[in-house]
């Protein structure tokens, strides 16, 4: 039983992970119809924005900065910087797409997701770097029930996550922003014409969810330990996997989904065996698009004619 | 040379605007006496072209076209009849199947095992083709089953998931049979009433054989009934269902042949490597074949052939070697530059300016450090010597590279923000900047470079030419 709930507190804390980065992406179709498929690229760069933090402040035995400065650095450059990132990308590659053919956007964002993975190769090499996180987190310090760890990492993740979410929910349903960004996403040219500034929010959107995306990057690379070019290909599938099993656009179902996903990750991994991991994860997502194509918490579209 | 294109159009067509298609046909052809001979050669009708191409296509192995460029010949024959397959599910039925790869690796895996020692079954191509074919075509509907559901976004999600699993699957699933990340190696080779193809001269003549077949069979069925019930589907499935055209057989119809070709392709591809691997059927061969279709224009046959083709000389052939590599660079940069920079005064100062920025640059870090201008292009050929005092590169050239590589993508964004005089006048450190960033990184890396490029492809094209080289404008209504 103590098996259980460590792979249970395991998947909980992955769960939380791939729900920011599946928030991110479930926000971006939400204003904007667009399946961002370079979104877990955005994680991969924010996971090596983590990693060369570590190093310019003396890397993981020799940090010359205090522990918890050094995270709030990290997480705030990641955010920052992936955040501007995304917004670039939307001004760039996605603008002059919006009235285009619905097939137009997608491509482009497969061929972004396909340049940054390069650009990251071609950057940073193709070998993994390691954030050894041990060396300057002691992990055993966590909380320790029974026969259950939760160490401090996997805390730090999932109250950092939770706020987060929270802080996003309270977000998108409280201030003046959420609100266009809902209106926005209901109908962008409805929107417009009750004078709201479609673009900027558009652009407000992309850097939240890069963001998040980033802050999950550096979370991950705290988590996982390990950081290379085509981390973001897998997140981001798992992320896609959890945005869509929760209902696509729909806020709660990311967070769901995510949760889902990273249970289902970690009890497949504990009970089953690790190799056949991404394949159940990718037919569980077949078998629930194909059984309610809305997701679990999204609501099914009407088509107007 | 388009073989899609018709005579102006009489009255409205199915998936163009009355107005926007006589304006495109009028922007199709070029002036003068090349419009009158654009125009003559429409009128042959589409497969006197279809065999003068085919027979053209097969003149080349005959005027010394060997090794390593008939290899890639091959690849890009093989990547054309894949773009060719891909048109008719993403072209013409408009279903996003981003599992389309998968397809190809079922007809490789299939034919892997029906003819090889893996499982002990050695069938020959007669036999084992059509079997394969078929079965790719019965998983195709399988695949296509959720179209029946799902429209746009989600069947792109699903079919991506597709393709994915099927890799992992590959991978880990029964390594006995399918071996794993090891793959299936020593696969016969393609053999049909007692003769054997091991030659890759016979492999190029049999895939352009095949590809002709293909495309004359897809091109009769473009004008079919099922053709038109196909594009008539992808405009508007409502307005189809309502003519009575039964949707979901249609969708699923454009799966199984997209899947067919796909498979006839994959086949051969097995027989000529000898091997098949699971990373062979991976998202970038997807996306080198989307790259393919979208650059010859969405919709159109010639198209997916002729951007499959230049695709994979771009990525297999040029890219290869430093020299031509560096042709390919700067003379895609000074084509861009001479095609869209007009009056020709100001393209002239442009260049001028980009020379003397170099020189300039190159002389004065040349004597504050020596050591930053010791590395020397890592281009070869006369291209190098032209640019061995012009361009920057540091005895130790990857960090200034890669520092170089990020500003270059900022400025080259920046460069599409601004208008007007700026635009010009920035245009001249982009050029340089990228001069640099080749010599000190992109030329070194050809396996990245190949890759940013088919990136590069996919975004460029679809902002500034979503109809590709040789498609027609689509109008969508505003959904």
């Amino acid at each position: 039983m103590a098996f259980f709930f460590q792979e249970l507190v395991n998947g909980v804390t992955n769960g939380a992970l791939y729900a920011l980065v599946a928030l991110g992406f479930s926000m971006v179709y939400g204003v904007l119809k667009l399946l961002n498929f370079a979104h877990g690229d955005l994680y991969m760069v924010g996971a090596f924005i983590g990693y060369f933090v570590i190093q310019w402040f003396g890397g993981p035995t020799a940090l010359t900065i205090p522990v918890p400065l050094l995270l709030l650095i990290m997480f705030i450059l990641a955010a920052g910087v992936v955040g501007g990132l995304g917004v670039a990308i939307e001004r760039f590659a996605y603008r002059p797409l919006r009235d285009a053919p619905r097939i137009a956007p997608l491509i482009t964002a497969i061929g972004v997701s396909f340049f940054l993975e390069n650009a990251a190769l071609l950057l940073f090499g193709a070998q993994y770097r390691v954030y050894n996180t041990a060396d300057f987190i002691s992990l055993s310090s966590g909380i320790q029930i029974g026969s259950v760890t939760i160490d401090s990492v996997q805390i730090m993740v999932l109250v950092l996550g939770l706020v987060l979410m929270v802080g996003l929910r309270e977000l998108v349903n409280r201030t003046k922003l959420g609100k266009q960004m809902r209106a926005v996403a209901a109908d962008r040219e409805a929107a417009e014409m009750l004078g709201i500034n479609v673009n900027r929010t558009i652009a407000a959107t992309f850097f939240l969810g890069s963001a998040l995306a980033g802050v999950a990057g550096v979370m991950a690379g705290l988590l996982f330990n390990q950081v290379n070019n085509t981390i973001g290909f897998t997140a981001g599938l798992f992320a896609f996997t959890a945005a869509v099993v929760g209902g696509i656009g729909s806020l709660p179902g990311a967070m769901l989904g995510g949760l889902l996903i990273g249970l289902a990750q970690s009890f497949v991994t504990g009970y089953i065996s690790s190799t056949y991991t991404n394949l159940l994860v990718f037919a569980l997502l077949i078998v629930v698009m194909l059984v309610r194509p809305s997701g679990l918490l999204g609501r099914a579209q009407l088509q107007k004619v | 040379m388009s073989l899609d294109s018709q005579p102006p159009p009489a009255g409205p067509q199915v998936g163009a605007d009355e107005w926007v298609a006589r304006q495109a046909h009028r922007r199709e052809h070029l002036p003068s006496w090349l419009g009158v001979a654009q125009v003559r050669l429409e009128r042959i009708g589409w497969w006197p072209r279809l065999a003068i191409a085919g027979l053209a296509g097969s003149m080349l192995p005959l005027i010394g076209l060997g090794g390593f460029q008939l290899q890639v010949g091959i690849d890009a024959l093989i990547l054309a009849m894949l773009a060719v397959g891909l048109n008719v599910v993403v072209g013409w039925a408009g279903l996003l199947d981003l599992g389309y790869v998968a397809f190809f690796g079922f007809g490789a895996y299939g034919f892997a095992l029906l003819s090889s020692s893996q499982v002990g079954i050695h069938l020959s191509a007669p036999a084992s083709l059509p079997v394969v074919m078929v079965g790719a075509a019965i998983l195709g509907l399988l695949v296509g089953l959720p179209s029946r559901r799902l429209i746009g976004d989600y069947l792109a999600i699903v079919t991506l998931f597709f393709g994915e699993a099927f890799v992992e699957f590959t991978n880990n699933v029964a390594p006995g049979t399918l071996g794993g990340p090891n793959g299936i190696v020593g696969i016969d080779p393609i053999s049909a009433f007692g003769k054997q193809i091991t030659a890759n001269t016979g492999y190029y003549y049999l895939l352009v054989i095949l590809l002709v077949a293909s495309m004359a069979v897809l091109r009769l069925l473009d004008t079919s009934r099922t053709g038109r019930a196909w594009r008539a589907v992808r405009e508007d499935p409502l307005a189809a269902a309502s003519m009575t055209i039964p949707v979901n057989r249609v969708k699923l119809m454009a799966f199984a042949f997209g899947a067919m070709v796909a498979a006839l392709a994959g086949s051969v591809f097995a027989a000529q490597q000898i091997s098949v691997f699971p990373t062979d059927f991976d998202t970038p061969y997807l996306i080198l074949i989307y790259a393919g279709l979208i650059l010859g224009g969405v919709g159109s046959i010639a198209g997916a052939v002729t951007g499959a083709l230049v695709v994979t000389v771009i990525y297999d052939g040029l890219l290869r070697s430093p020299t031509d590599s560096g042709y390919l660079f700067y003379g895609l940069i000074l084509l861009t530059l001479v095609v869209k920079l007009r009056p020709w005064r100001r393209l002239g100062a442009v260049l001028a300016a980009t020379a003397a920025l170099g020189f300039a640059a190159h002389a004065i870090v040349g004597a504050i450090s020596a050591s930053a201008v010791a590395g020397g292009p890592q281009s070869t050929g006369w291209i190098a010597d032209v640019l061995r005092d012009w361009v920057i590169v540091p005895a130790n050239p990857q960090v200034p590279g890669n520092y170089g590589f990020v500003l270059l993508v900022c400025l080259l964004i920046a460069l599409v923000q601004i208008k007007g005089r700026w635009r010009t006048i920035l245009l001249v450190p982009t050029i340089y900047l990228a001069s640099f960033v080749w010599e000190t990184r992109l030329v070194i890396e050809p396996a990245i470079t190949r890759q940013l490029m088919i990136g590069a492809i996919l975004i460029v094209m679809m902002i500034a030419r979503p109809q590709g080289l040789l498609g027609t404008r689509r109008v969508e209504p505003p959904t």
